[in-house]
């Protein structure tokens, strides 16, 4: 085997594996996977158990701690896969490159990786702070296909985890966040037992009908916010690296309410809450 | 001057525009090409197809495609034009005061030019505001908290130095604070995008106007929170508004937002020029009406007067510009533009 280190081994199921962990790493800032955005560009294993993933962002200006945050979930979500021994993720063309592949690749802090500048604390502020907005959009996405499926504000506000599990959402995007909501939801401690209420505020105060409105709309600035960087990070990626242009879009296409982007079928953005396709990884050049 | 298409005529100030230097010449390193490339991304994946320019263009402009794209092509009345030092970048600087101030020359009555400065500079930097006051008598700064200097990869408007600079320009009148928050450049380990800090100086400066651009929209949902609670918070719609193109039902949304949260005193035009120039903005943004299910959602309406605060009333209260007599003005002393 010594002869074919480069070669992938275990055929499509390994390298199927490895993406889809990698799926589960998210851009904190939109809580979108990383593999949907077109960050990954390539995903190799030798026959030693070493992962190669090549990795790319919207900019060469990009967060260098949210870079940071997403390698460092690379390296652990691909680490827990029983067959790789080494994670190289490998940031390309970004300011701090160098400075994150190396801190990636000798498994060092933020703090450590960039101790040449004048940085101060830790990340784990940020993530709190992503952690936070996740929560909301998600619980948001899960209210919302509930009161398309016409539940009450009454209903919702009292419904305990066990009917939250219960409930099949016909909305796809209510759907795709359901389980992503719960994960936070106990991540969290803000509901254990299937009698806690399955909806509260990220304190762990409990809804009501009265503060539900209110609630709502708080929640909805964060889901447009995540949704506007989501286009904007896309819309550049594409102008960077000139794969998939953004299709023009008519200002008022007559099925535009399918789609918060405004596009419609192709013409979606793909970022948007009512997303259709998923992205399908493919073979990236060389950057 | 914009006519609309009833023949109605609405006084235009484009509140954030650049006279930038971005090309090869002037990159004094890597990071100098990467932040005009970065522009170059805004610029093509926002802009309608025939709107776009070459990366030869794009990097550098003359003061009279400048003048021909605000205010011939464009149908700008006045612009505000933004400082931008950037010298560990550029070797000129991307866009010192004396290269606006010099640009500005070419039409008077017709520019804003804007200041800049960093509090890291600390006794220096008060000295540089006092200099920007006598010898151009700026109305106001713009500040990039992000920007690099040295080892620092970025300050936080709250910091000692900051205060001490704000408490000057709040002595010279300097009233109006631009403060990039958003996408480009960025602090290397702090919240890059983090708009509390807004919070803190607004309160603790009733004597200024603090105009967020691009509406921190990286945290439009902090900012919006913010400016509820600030009276002198304001938001510049650069960024923002391109998406009235490509995604207008985004665009709608968070116009929808801001017009709830913040209002439509406290919203300024911006066309980011040479990011996008402002025909295209201007047309498509008079022309837009947010869709009916998100006005019922939202419960708010862009009405034409507030399309009219927006584009230029609003900067006309922020800089003390009567528009009526400024019309009056701008009538009386043509544009003197070189053919294309």
């Amino acid at each position: 085997m010594g002869a074919m280190d480069n070669t992938p081994i275990g055929g499509d199921t390994r390298v199927a594996a490895l993406w889809d962990g990698l799926s589960r790493v998210m851009d904190p800032e939109l809580d979108e996977s990383i593999v949907d955005l077109g960050f990954v560009t390539d995903v190799s294993l030798d026959a030693a158990g070493r992962v190669d993933v090549g990795f790319r962002l919207p900019t060469y200006w990009c967060s260098p701690n949210f870079a940071f945050l997403m390698v460092d979930d690379i390296a652990r979500e691909l680490a827990r896969l029983p067959f790789v021994r080494e994670v190289h993720p490998k940031l390309h063309d970004h300011m701090a490159s160098d400075e994150v592949n190396r801190g990636a690749h000798l498994g060092l802090s933020f703090a450590e990786t960039f101790s040449a500048f004048e940085v101060s604390g830790t990340l784990e502020d940020l993530r709190e702070t992503f952690h936070r907005k996740a929560f909301q959009r998600r619980q948001e996405a899960v209210i919302l296909g509930l009161r398309r499926a016409g539940w009450s504000n009454a209903a919702i506000v009292s419904a305990d985890l066990a009917t939250l599990d219960r409930v099949v959402l016909e909305d796809e995007e209510a759907a795709r966040q359901k389980p992503r909501y719960r994960e936070l939801l106990l991540a969290r401690a803000l509901a254990s037992t299937p009698s806690d209420r399955a909806f509260v505020t990220l304190e762990g105060a409990p809804l009501t009908e009265v503060t539900l409105p209110a609630h709502m709309r708080a929640l909805r600035a964060v889901r447009i916010n995540m949704e506007a960087n989501g286009a904007l990070c896309r819309g550049l990626l594409d102008a960077r690296y000139g794969e998939a242009p953004a299709p023009e879009v008519p200002a008022h296409e007559p099925d535009h309410a399918a789609h918060a982007c405004g596009g419609g079928g192709k013409a979606c953005c793909g970022g948007c809450a009512r997303q259709v396709s998923a992205f399908q990884p493919t073979a990236a050049p060389d950057l | 001057m914009y006519t609309t298409p009833d023949g109605e005529e609405v006084f235009i100030i484009d509140g954030h525009t650049h006279f930038w230097d971005g090309s090869p010449e002037n990159q004094k390193n890597i990071h100098g090409k990467q932040f005009i490339d970065c522009f170059y991304g805004y610029h093509s994946s926002l802009s309608p197809k025939d709107k776009l320019w070459t990366r030869e263009q794009f990097a550098k402009y003359s003061a009279d495609k400048m003048y021909h794209d605000l205010f011939v092509d464009g149908p700008d009345d006045m612009a505000i034009v933004q400082s931008t030092y950037l010298k560990d970048f550029y070797k000129n600087g991307f866009n010192t005061i004396e290269r606006n101030h010099e640009m500005a020359q070419g039409q008077p009555g017709r520019f804003i030019v804007n200041g800049a400065y960093d509090p890291r500079d600390g006794e220096e930097a008060l000295e540089y505001i006092h200099f920007l006051k006598e010898t151009y008598d700026v109305k106001g700064v713009k500040l990039y908290t992000a920007e690099w200097k040295g080892e620092s990869r970025g300050w936080k408007l709250t910091d000692p130095n900051s205060y001490r600079c704000l408490e000057l320009c709040q002595k010279l009148g300097i009233t109006n604070v631009h403060i990039h928050k958003g996408p480009t450049i960025i602090p290397l380990d702090k919240d890059a995008f983090d708009v509390h800090d807004v919070d803190h100086v607004a309160t603790d400066f009733q004597g200024l106007n603090f105009i967020i651009e691009h509406c921190g929209l990286p945290r439009l949902d902090d900012f919006c929170w913010i400016a509820v609670q600030e009276t002198n918070v304001y938001g510049g719609l650069a960024v923002a508004l391109p998406f009235i193109h490509s995604r207008p039902r985004y665009f709608a949304e968070v116009i929808s937002e801001l017009l709830f949260w913040v209002g439509e005193d406290k919203l300024l035009f911006g066309s980011d020029y040479a990011i996008w120039t402002p025909r295209w903005l201007v047309e498509k943004f008079w022309n837009f009406e947010i869709p009916e299910d998100i006005k019922q959602e939202h419960g708010v309406d862009l009405t034409k007067e507030a399309k009219r605060k927006i584009l230029g009333l609003n900067a006309a209260r922020l800089y003390n510009i009567d528009v009526e007599a400024q019309k009056v003005r701008l009538k009386n002393s043509p544009l003197a533009v070189a053919a294309e």
